[in-house]
């Protein structure tokens, strides 16, 4: 018998609770038990950041954390980033501006990526966004869209 | 099962007491990364911190947890070494502290008994005239180390004082290279004098082959880590007449 | 009238954005059906062997568990696999080339051998797929192993093991293409040259696994199969004829789709098909990550050995090549990709005497598939580093070789001697492969980088240059179809046959529907990927849609605009032919201000109106396919710049610099993000992908930490330059984009290691290459120990 847990969480800003195998992870909590399905699954193993959300601010895998590890957390997934009336983030504003995008699939762990790298209030250039962006794997673009997209926000100091 | 010491209160604190700094379970790699105290005191620890996985992995892992994981090809083992740390087990029969260079006891495994946990790991930082640097070779930005190398150097009146070298990715545990700390003590730290020590270091290199890579390169690059770490060390060290 | 926008040409945003960017893609593992449950499948832990036991007993008893199906429970509820996925090969191509081809034929679930690794045994369905990987664990499964055929020499050695009882010696197929004289030309050259050039196996590896979400209505007998594959009519034809169905009981809809960049026809979708009807209730089946690098797309894996003959201005005179293609266990793919490799393998160059024999062959392993590049990027590879070699024999720089054997512009086009595997003569149609080069060497201004470079090297520093060149067969056929609709509110809506996994079709479809049609591009809306929408549908590889669908859009839109000028006529009382159709209204020419909107012409046309010419349909509403004629011949030139570290062999890319000639351009923004997209993959190919398996089958790159996809370190900034030829063979003069960058972009990579470190002469004969792997090359390059290439001199 796999033991349940309810797990409370506070999600962009709404506190919501479910109950979870002790044994679910936070990313499968968050798509099937919540209905979050934004947050995607690429690895399941912490290497291509397709899972990325913010925990208590920070970027974290939510592969590999358990739901039950994020009970009483406050949590930021992409559904959150576009307001409730449906504009756009100026993340994701960017993102479309510089064709930051093909597939969509690794796009919702970059923007959640982006948007803890611009709450530090960065001044780097390239090269330091290349290297913060270097945990996120995509398969479509090349990055070099992504990068400017970022090169862009971080100008422009949206935080 | 899976005990999970997240939510221990007490178990993340960062604390010096002069240049002793002692790390609570709980304290992440980013929470060192972003120390600007201890980055300026150690560059090789600011140096290893950027290159250890990705942002995400250092919000949630843990220093302690890297040294109690052992993997010979992670950063804080080999900086454990470097730095002499010593690691504070707890356990059903109470504390007791084991030096780093005992802790490593082999690949991958570690003094930890069953019934313990790593509940701090300390270290003093080395003097404030030391220069120090971290040097990797990864297949990718993050990834495990191929081979690498951290290196503290002291430099008096123009001769090394003061040599560690310690490596990581090549043996079964993180190892400190003695015999070429040893053969830097008293020299002067010219490219040909490094160039001679890495290539002892590297007798004390015994790595595994791997997908990626067999032991052969591993060595050749762990020597060329060494150098560079060494030269690199060198020119941050603050040299006294 | 001039319309107020014209569409093609222009980087128009992207309609697909939106909804990606708030996460509200649906994707595969995103649907969710009431009653759904988890498929998980136990999969084979040795690459050879007879199945002992398999006993499913204390599985099938776990809480949660549904069904759990072996081969004999599938016995009349679903066929095995019998032929190839694309159609049969050319009987023409067949004939010329003295094609020899064994059957294709595999189980969907092993029944008593094994033959490579993670084959399929049984299928367990429960409430979620936690439970089911439990149960996974609970199946007994005892298999006696046999010799494992792990590669190519292996399979070919005399007395080898039989890998598949369907494929006699080892041999799925071969073949031979002959132009011109080779062997004649190989023996009068003044010098000749031999070499051996490898090309690892690698993966596809898109972001998103595979999926199947399949819902079936029991009293009707009909399914619904979503499914992140590349072809869903191709699909639906496998699921019928397998499931033995009517076409029409069958819709299948590709939901969102991250990524794919290759594919076929997968066991898993039909089976989760055929328990879904069995179970009578929906079933998912969402691949983990260790699945899909052991069991989807696994591609490129060639030994190439050639004979170059050449004379001392290093002009090529002759090229012989034998290779073999390591297919693994079965081949589902005919000769798709060892047929598109030589047909490549010349590129733009001209070379008029030329051989070319493959060998498909068997191994214990997975089955080799067309994934990007598609047995271009091999032949590319292949022979940029032929010029490479000649360069190095003649002591002449590998730019003047480049140029002395490109086809010259006022050559085209330009008959290659031989068939494209469509059964039509390849004929280069249009391009001007010179002034594509030279313009290259000019933005990367060639004696600037020498300068640097030689004061670079005088302070211990290596940077070289590599170059490549590349064809690309693109548009292929047999068809594609699209739908256009206009309805009651004068929106325009456009069905395709093809589907999207990030190529932006929504937004360049719409493009050229707007434009051929003449309505703003706000009131067209693009819908693909269901079989619902349009009776045929090609689907999307080969780099074909734009093409291909865009010109089936285009003829339907112009068909579309031929019935609204019709109706407009009527109503207005005008010859349709004084009427024209500018953003989206239809007035006389001359006389902007009497005008109908579409919405007006919609509803005059609407069954029952009245209002339509005599003896014409109702509806404005045109579906139509277009068949091309052949391929079309996109190109391109790069250039990598690189930095060697010699002493630890990693290699950094420094700048890289891409013309592509694609013809007409329907978007640059989405071109230039398909070429930063190829140019990434060609790096992971070069110096960071390689799918490893050991002599026992047992596959070492499991996982994301050992199976290298480059990161945003790892790809440069690229530069694109454009060039532009139109061809004239489909009515939008387009080119297939997306898979030229992904072939050049390892040869350039290659060859710009092998100038850094010149005047050491390094063999850099096998992609990929990692640092460990240069630092040999450069040992024994140091130590004379290199084997060189065996050159001789008549």
């Amino acid at each position: 018998m796999i033991e349940k847990s309810v797990v409370t969480i506070r999600v962009n800003g709404n506190y919501l609770n479910a109950e979870a195998d002790v044994r679910m992870t936070l990313a499968d909590f968050l798509r099937d038990r919540l209905d979050l399905t934004g947050t995607h699954l690429g690895c399941e193993h912490g290497v291509c950041g397709s899972c990325t959300i913010l925990l208590d601010g920070r970027s974290v895998r939510s592969c590999l954390m358990l739901a039950v590890q994020a009970d009483g957390a406050d949590i930021e997934t992409v559904e959150g980033l576009a307001s409730p009336d449906g504009e756009l983030h100026p993340i994701q504003e960017a993102f479309a501006r510089h064709h930051a995008l093909q597939c969509g699939f690794c796009t919702p762990g970059f923007l959640m990526a982006v948007k803890e790298y611009l709450s530090e209030r960065p001044d780097g250039g390239e090269a330091e966004i290349r290297q913060r962006l270097s945990g996120n794997l995509c398969r479509c673009t090349g990055y070099q869209n992504i990068v400017d997209a970022v090169i862009e926000l971080v100008e422009s100091g949206v935080a | 099962m899976i005990v999970d010491i997240n939510r221990v209160g007490g178990l993340d604190y960062v604390r010096r007491e002069g240049d002793l700094v002692r790390l609570g379970a709980l304290v992440r790699h980013r929470t060192v990364e972003l120390d600007q105290e201890i980055r300026s005191r150690c560059s090789m620890i600011g140096d290893a911190m950027s290159l250890l996985g990705h942002v995400a992995i250092r919000n949630r892992g843990t220093v302690a947890g890297s040294f109690a994981h052992a993997d010979p090809a992670a950063e804080w083992p080999a900086l454990a070494l470097a730095l002499d740390a010593d690691c504070t087990l707890m356990g059903r029969s109470g504390l007791r502290t084991v030096p780093a260079r005992r802790f490593f006891e082999g690949f991958m495994t570690t003094a930890l008994q069953p019934d313990e946990m790593l509940a701090e790991v300390s270290f003093t930082l080395p003097p404030a005239n030391a220069g120090s640097s971290f040097f990797e070779v990864a297949r990718r930005r993050g990834d495990f180390a191929q081979a690498g190398a951290g290196v503290v150097l002291v430099i008096n009146e123009g001769e090394v004082s003061l040599a560690r070298i310690t490596l990581l990715g090549l043996g079964s545990t993180p190892l400190r290279a003695t015999r070429a700390e040893e053969g830097l003590i008293g020299e002067r730290p010219t490219s040909d004098v490094l160039r001679r020590i890495a290539g002892v270091a590297a007798e004390s290199m015994d790595p595994l082959d791997d997908v990626h890579a067999d032991a052969g390169y591993k060595r050749h690059v762990g020597r060329v880590m060494v150098q560079r770490a060494l030269a690199t060390a060198h020119s941050r060290a603050r040299v006294s007449q | 009238m001039e319309p107020s926008k014209r569409y093609v040409g222009a980087s128009v945003a992207r309609r697909e954005d939106r909804r990606l960017l708030m996460g509200a893609g649906r994707f595969a593992a995103d649907l969710k059906l009431q009653g759904m449950a988890e498929v998980a499948f136990l999969r084979s832990p040795v690459a050879h062997g007879l199945v002992d036991v398999l006993d499913i007993d204390e599985a099938r008893e776990l809480e949660g568990v549904l069904a759990v199906y072996t081969a004999a429970d599938l016995e009349g509820k679903v066929e095995s696999f019998t032929r190839p996925f694309y159609k049969n090969v050319d009987p023409e191509v067949e004939r010329r080339s003295d094609l020899q081809i064994a059957p294709y034929r595999a189980d969907l679930l092993v029944r008593d051998r094994v033959i490579r690794l993670d084959e399929p045994l049984a299928v367990v369905v429960a409430n979620d797929r936690y439970i089911a990987e439990d149960a996974l664990e609970l199946i007994q499964l005892d298999i006696e192993p046999l010799p494992v055929v792990s590669d190519v020499d292996a399979a070919l050695a005399p007395g080898a093991p039989e890998v598949n009882p369907d494929v006699p010696g080892n041999i799925h197929a071969r073949f031979r293409i002959t132009v011109g004289q080779p062997d004649q030309a190989l023996a009068t050259s003044p010098h000749r040259l031999t070499e051996t050039i490898r090309y690892g196996r690698s993966v596809g590896s898109p972001m998103e696994t595979r999926g199947v979400v399949v819902q079936p209505d029991p009293g009707r007998g009909t399914l619904t199969v979503w499914a992140n594959n590349q072809r869903p009519h191709l699909l639906r034809t496998y699921v019928a004829e397998m499931l033995r169905m009517a076409d029409d009981d069958i819709r299948v809809v590709a939901p969102e789709i991250g990524g794919s960049f290759g594919g076929g026809i997968y066991a898993e979708e039909i089976l989760v098909a055929a328990l879904a009807r069995d179970l009578r209730r929906p079933l998912r089946w969402i691949e983990d990550r260790r699945e899909n690098l052991g069991n989807a797309r696994h591609s490129r894996d060639q030994i190439h050995r050639i004979e170059v003959g050449f004379d001392d201005e290093g002009r090529i005179l002759a090229l012989k090549d034998w290779f073999a293609l390591d297919c693994g266990a079965y081949n589902p793919f005919a000769i798709t990709i060892p047929y598109n490799t030589a047909s490549h393998l010349r590129n733009q160059f001209r070379i008029d005497n030329f051989e070319c024999e493959a060998v498909c062959v068997a191994t214990n392993k997975l089955q080799n598939t067309p994934v990007r590049g598609a047995g271009r990027v091999v032949a590319v590879f292949v022979m940029d580093r032929i010029v490479d070699l000649v360069a190095d024999e003649t002591g002449l720089d590998p730019v003047e070789i480049r140029r002395r054997n490109l086809i010259p512009g006022d050559l085209m086009p330009y008959d290659m001697g031989m068939l494209y595997r469509d059964g039509a003569p390849i004929e280069y149609d249009t391009g001007n492969f010179t002034e594509q080069f030279e313009r290259l060497l000019a933005v990367v201004d060639l004696e600037g980088f020498r300068r640097e470079q030689a004061s670079l090297k005088s302070s211990g520093r290596f940077i070289g240059i590599g170059f490549s060149s590349h064809v690309e067969g693109s548009g292929y056929g047999p068809f594609e179809g699209a739908k256009v609709r206009v309805d009651n509110t004068g929106h325009v809506t456009v069905h395709t046959g093809t589907t999207a996994h990030g190529q932006s079709h929504e937004t360049t479809l719409a493009q050229v529907c707007a434009d051929s049609l003449g309505v703003p591009i706000d009131t067209v809306t693009v819908r693909s990927g269901d079989t619902s929408l349009i009776p045929h549908g090609g689907g999307t590889f080969a780099s074909r849609v734009a093409v291909t669908g865009g010109s089936a859009v285009h003829m339907t839109s112009e068909l579309v605009k031929a019935k609204i000028l019709a109706v407009a006529g009527h109503m207005l009382e005008a010859d349709p032919r004084d009427l024209e159709l500018v953003d989206g209204l239809v007035h006389p020419r001359g006389a902007p201000d009497i005008s109908l909107s579409l919405s007006e012409i919609a509803q005059a046309a609407a069954p029952g109106s009245g209002g339509l010419p005599e003896g014409m349909g109702p509806g404005i509403e045109e579906q139509s396919f277009y068949v091309p004629p052949t391929v079309v011949f996109a190109s391109g030139s790069h250039a990598a710049i690189v930095e060697v570290d010699r002493e630890t062999g990693v290699v950094e890319i420094v700048r890289y610099l891409v013309v592509d000639e694609c013809g007409r351009v329907i978007n640059p923004m989405v071109v230039d993000g398909q070429q930063h997209g190829g140019v990434a993959h060609g790096v992971g190919n070069a110096l960071l992908e390689q799918v490893i398996y050991d002599s026992e089958g047992q596959l070492l790159t499991g996982s994301f930490v050992d199976y290298l996809l480059p990161t945003a370190t790892d790809v440069p900034r690229i530069e694109v330059e454009h060039q532009m030829y139109p061809t004239e063979r489909n009515p939008i003069g387009v080119k297939g984009v997306g898979e030229g960058a992904t072939s050049s972009a390892p040869a350039a990579i290659a060859s710009a290691i092998v100038d850094a470190l010149r005047p050491l002469r390094i063999q850099l004969n096998e992609l990929p290459v990692s640092p460990a792997g240069l630092r040999k090359l450069i040992e024994e390059a140091e130590s004379g120990a290199a084997p060189m290439s065996a050159a001789t001199s008549s």
